[in-house]
């Protein structure tokens, strides 16, 4: 049983790390950009909702509702300001130039926050939860992430195979002049991707202190958690990107079973092992969508 | 003004090579004009400059019959927003997005695009295999295919000029006829077209005024009825007779 | 017809013609400046520990594991095209081995150099995994994969664990001794890889590589074995990270995982090639030097000198691409590695 309960524990944590790695899958399927800064904004959106809720007294779900579009306005700014510049001198300097912003957030938060991690309180949903059997209980938080993990991979999902942005965003992906060609303007449409992107992830930063806590250090894990879901499911995809959260969810949870110390180890090596034997994922396809 | 579209001393740079230089041409509602020439003759470069792929250095391109009476200067107009002006480039290699159905690409044929007859149904009638293949990946088409779909994506916008890069290339002589006889059609609407052709038989064929281009220079222009043989071989080739 | 048989006379008197008038050479006059000018500048550098103080010596021992760590992952991405976010694997594996030598009784300077060796040899299986990512994941992959090897490290109780170990078996030597032979075995390995990077992309490997650089499925097509070219510089870069890591242990005296395996090397390493000049051999050194100098005045400020440093790599990766090198290279004919060919009339 108590089997069972890990391997569920492991599908409702993979649910926060799908919706992770969503905003990675979607920059690198249309940009071909691996932001290296991911979990670094993550992190820095929980602080800032943090400083919010702290000083204004409101509770997370407002600071959500105020963070999640700031962050993807900041997001096409990032884009149309740094990013689509980046990307004229080839794959090279938008790596180099995510990796310092992954650098300068980092130690800004160490700066402004100290090296403290600090937790987003959910309130009473945090300490609630749906007793299943004696030995098996799911946290409302977590069903509630899950829940959310599914409804944004599928949104995004249904927005890119039938919207008519989506569909010149897929357009951009393939061919940047030829979408030029039918009037698609592919600066403005990779900054519509970021801004998806960013929208995303601070709404996983922010889901992500309130389950646990967060420090300025805690980007580059997130990133790599979310990087691994985005490979084990295969590149793409983003129900793929889902079915990869949740195998390195269970993967982990089910080694913790047996010995704490073999979580972490356990999703490393389960992604190298897709890596070796499947690299094209459990659910691949050529394109986002 | 009758011309739609003037293009007045157009010159353009390839890094330090000279592609075009001082090229003017016109093209008037409904009217069929071909440009040929050998490879490197700077026939894309043309097309490519009017839709606002490559940046010119000197000259004009003018868009005539809309609200400006004295014509629309969109030489420094970016690629993107050509196509609300009133001009579809469709580019050499077909270029159809890989990952879209083929309904797909054409509906990106609309995300910009002006009134005018041409929407999905008018695409269908001109192509009439089209309905059963508008679920399939772009990439499974075949070259005559594409062409097929790449011409009806830029249609779909509504252009007032349509320019074909050429259209002829990498496919079959049937299926070269068949695409070729879309363009009374096209024309028939009032749709200016300004194409580039390799094949020198087909486009005096297809056209109803023909400028022959060597070495980024306009070397000859006329009717097709009025230019003979030996006049096109030696502008096409460059072969210097007398003083030349 | 006449104008083509004239013409191939003329190709065939035009040889002779051109074997008198031209001379392809590799370096000439300057490499030969360059070379007397680099055995020359070793051994002054070799000279150092007997008339400078120890804090000065230990500085610049940072420098020397610093510049060949540069080298290595200069070597990676800027010839072989692999951006690598996780030589610290090597790092952390060449401390580790020197450590796990020590306790078998080898001396840790020899074991420096073992190390080096270890770590090529774990390298080659490790590329077969690695090498399995497209170009645009290579770089988060590695990182992964020095996880892997972080968290194994951990749970090896015989070496420290979590909490790391100290390297006892030098405490029988005099620290001015010992220091001294830091210092040597310090430019001895930079030494090496610049050498080695050198001689490497000089011989074939090199050619291969910028053939790859320009063109992966041309230069494939054409005969050049991708995969071995780029295996090859794969080991190349983790023997030079592992000996470093080596030196690291070797002049700190102790090590613990979450250092030795940590992430921030690889900051290290993108910031020293990335503002020294990418794709050239003098940018990684003096990318290295510069970031010596900065972190000994700076690092007492706490993270600032680290949020200069990430905010600085944004701009440069954008508007200096070729580094503070590449800018010297654009506008003057110096150069100290002859890596090229030139062409000189007699």
């Amino acid at each position: 049983m108590i089997w069972v309960d890990a391997i569920l524990q492991g599908v409702l944590a993979g649910g926060l790390y799908a919706l992770f790695a969503c905003g990675l899958s979607l920059m690198f399927g249309v940009m071909r950009i691996v932001n290296l800064a991911h979990g670094d904004f993550a992190v820095l959106a929980a602080f800032l909702a943090y400083s919010l809720i702290s000083t204004t007294g409101v509770n997370l779900l407002w600071a959500a509702v105020l963070t999640v579009p700031v962050f993807a306005v900041f997001g096409y700014l990032v884009q149309r300001g740094l990013l689509n510049r980046a990307m004229n001198g080839g794959a090279l300097p938008p790596l180099l130039a995510t990796f310092g912003l992954s650098v300068l957030i980092q130690n800004s938060l160490l700066q402004g926050y100290t090296a403290d991690s600090r937790a987003l309180s959910p309130g009473r949903i945090g300490t609630a939860s749906l007793q299943i059997s004696s030995q098996i209980s799911l946290s409302y938080l977590e069903l509630l992430i899950l829940g959310l993990a599914v409804l944004v991979l599928g949104g995004l999902e249904f927005y890119l195979s039938r919207g008519r942005t989506g569909r010149m965003l897929r357009a951009a992906s393939d061919d940047p002049q030829a979408a030029g060609l039918v009037g698609g303007d592919p600066r403005h449409l990779y900054g519509i991707a970021t801004a998806l992107a960013f929208g995303t992830l601070a709404l996983a930063g922010l889901l992500f202190a309130a389950r646990s806590s967060v420090s300025p250090s805690s980007g580059p894990s997130e990133l790599l958690f979310g990087f691994e879901a985005v490979v084990i499911g295969g590149l793409g995809s983003l129900w793929g990107t889902l079915l990869g959260g949740i195998a390195l969810g269970v993967a982990q949870n089910v080694a913790g079973q047996a010995n704490p110390a073999y979580t972490l180890l356990a999703g490393h090596l389960l992604f190298l092992l897709v890596l070796i034997l499947r690299p094209e994922g459990l659910l691949p396809r050529r394109r986002l969508a | 003004m009758s011309t739609l579209l003037q293009i007045e001393g157009l010159t353009v740079r390839h890094g330090q090579l000279v592609a075009l230089r001082d090229v003017s041409l016109t093209v008037d509602p409904g009217q069929v004009v071909a440009v040929i020439g050998a490879n490197g003759a700077g026939k894309s470069t043309l097309l490519e400059t009017v839709a606002g792929l490559l940046p010119a250095e000197r000259g004009r391109v003018l868009l005539y019959g809309g609200k400006d009476v004295d014509g629309t200067d969109v030489t420094r107009l970016p690629a993107h927003r050509r196509l609300r002006a009133g001009i579809a480039l469709v580019p050499e290699g077909r270029r159809l997005f890989p990952s879209l159905t083929v309904r797909e690409n054409l509906l990106t044929g609309q995300y910009r695009k002006r009134p005018g007859p041409w929407d999905l149904p008018a695409a269908f009638e001109l192509f009439p295999w089209l309905p059963e293949r508008a679920n399939q990946r772009a990439s499974a088409l075949s070259g005559g295919e594409q062409q097929a779909v790449a011409l009806a994506r830029a249609l779909l916008g509504n252009p007032r000029v349509l320019l074909l890069d050429e259209l002829s290339l990498g496919l079959a002589p049937v299926v070269i006829a068949a695409v070729y006889r879309t363009l009374p059609r096209i024309v028939a609407q009032g749709t200016a077209v300004l194409l580039v052709e390799q094949d020198v038989s087909l486009a005096l064929r297809s056209a109803d005024h023909v400028h022959c281009l060597l070495e980024g220079r306009i070397q000859l222009s006329g009717a097709p009825a009025a230019l003979t043989a030996e006049e096109i071989e030696a502008a096409y080739f460059g072969v210097l007779r007398g003083a030349s | 017809m006449s104008l083509i048989r004239g013409s191939r006379d003329r190709a065939v008197s035009g040889d002779a013609a051109a074997g008198e008038a031209v001379v392809v050479e590799r370096g000439g006059r300057p490499a030969r400046y360059t070379a007397i000018g680099g055995v020359v500048l070793v051994a002054v550098l070799a000279y150092l520990p007997y008339v400078l103080v120890t804090g000065v010596t230990q500085t610049m021992v940072v420098f020397y594991y610093l510049a060949a760590m540069a080298l290595m992952w200069n070597l990676l991405a800027g010839y072989a095209g692999l951006v690598s976010v996780g030589q610290q694997a090597y790092v952390g594996l060449g401390a580790y081995a020197v450590l796990q030598l020590s306790n078998w009784g080898v001396q840790p300077f020899l074991g420096i150099w073992l190390a080096g060796l270890v770590c090529a040899a774990i390298a080659l299986p490790t590329s077969f995994a690695a090498f399995r990512l497209r170009a645009d994941y290579f770089a988060v992959g590695t990182w992964a994969i020095a996880e892997v090897y972080h968290l194994l490290t951990i749970q090896d109780n015989s070496l420290g664990g979590g909490s790391g170990s100290a390297l006892t078996t030098l405490s029988g030597i005099t620290p001015t001794l010992r220091d001294a032979l830091t210092y040597w075995s310090a430019l001895g390995v930079a030494v090496c890889c610049a050498l080695g990077c050198f001689l490497l992309l000089r011989g074939r490997t090199g050619l291969a590589l910028t053939a790859i650089r320009d063109d992966e499925t041309a230069a494939g097509s054409s005969g050049v074995r991708v995969g071995p070219a780029k295996r090859t510089v794969y080991l190349a870069a983790a023997a030079g990270c592992g000996a470093a890591g080596g030196l690291v242990i070797v002049s700190q005296l102790n090590v613990a995982p979450d250092s030795a395996y940590s992430v921030q090397w690889s900051a290290y390493m993108i910031f020293m090639v990335l503002l020294g000049g990418i794709g050239t051999l003098e940018g990684p050194i003096i990318g290295a030097a510069l970031f010596t100098i900065v972190q000994q005045y700076f690092s007492a400020d706490g993270a600032w000198y680290l949020i200069g440093l990430g905010a600085t790599c944004v701009p440069a990766a954008i508007w200096l691409p070729r580094g503070l090198w590449g800018l010297v290279e654009h506008h003057t004919p110096l150069r100290i590695f002859p890596l090229g060919r030139r062409v000189r009339a007699r």
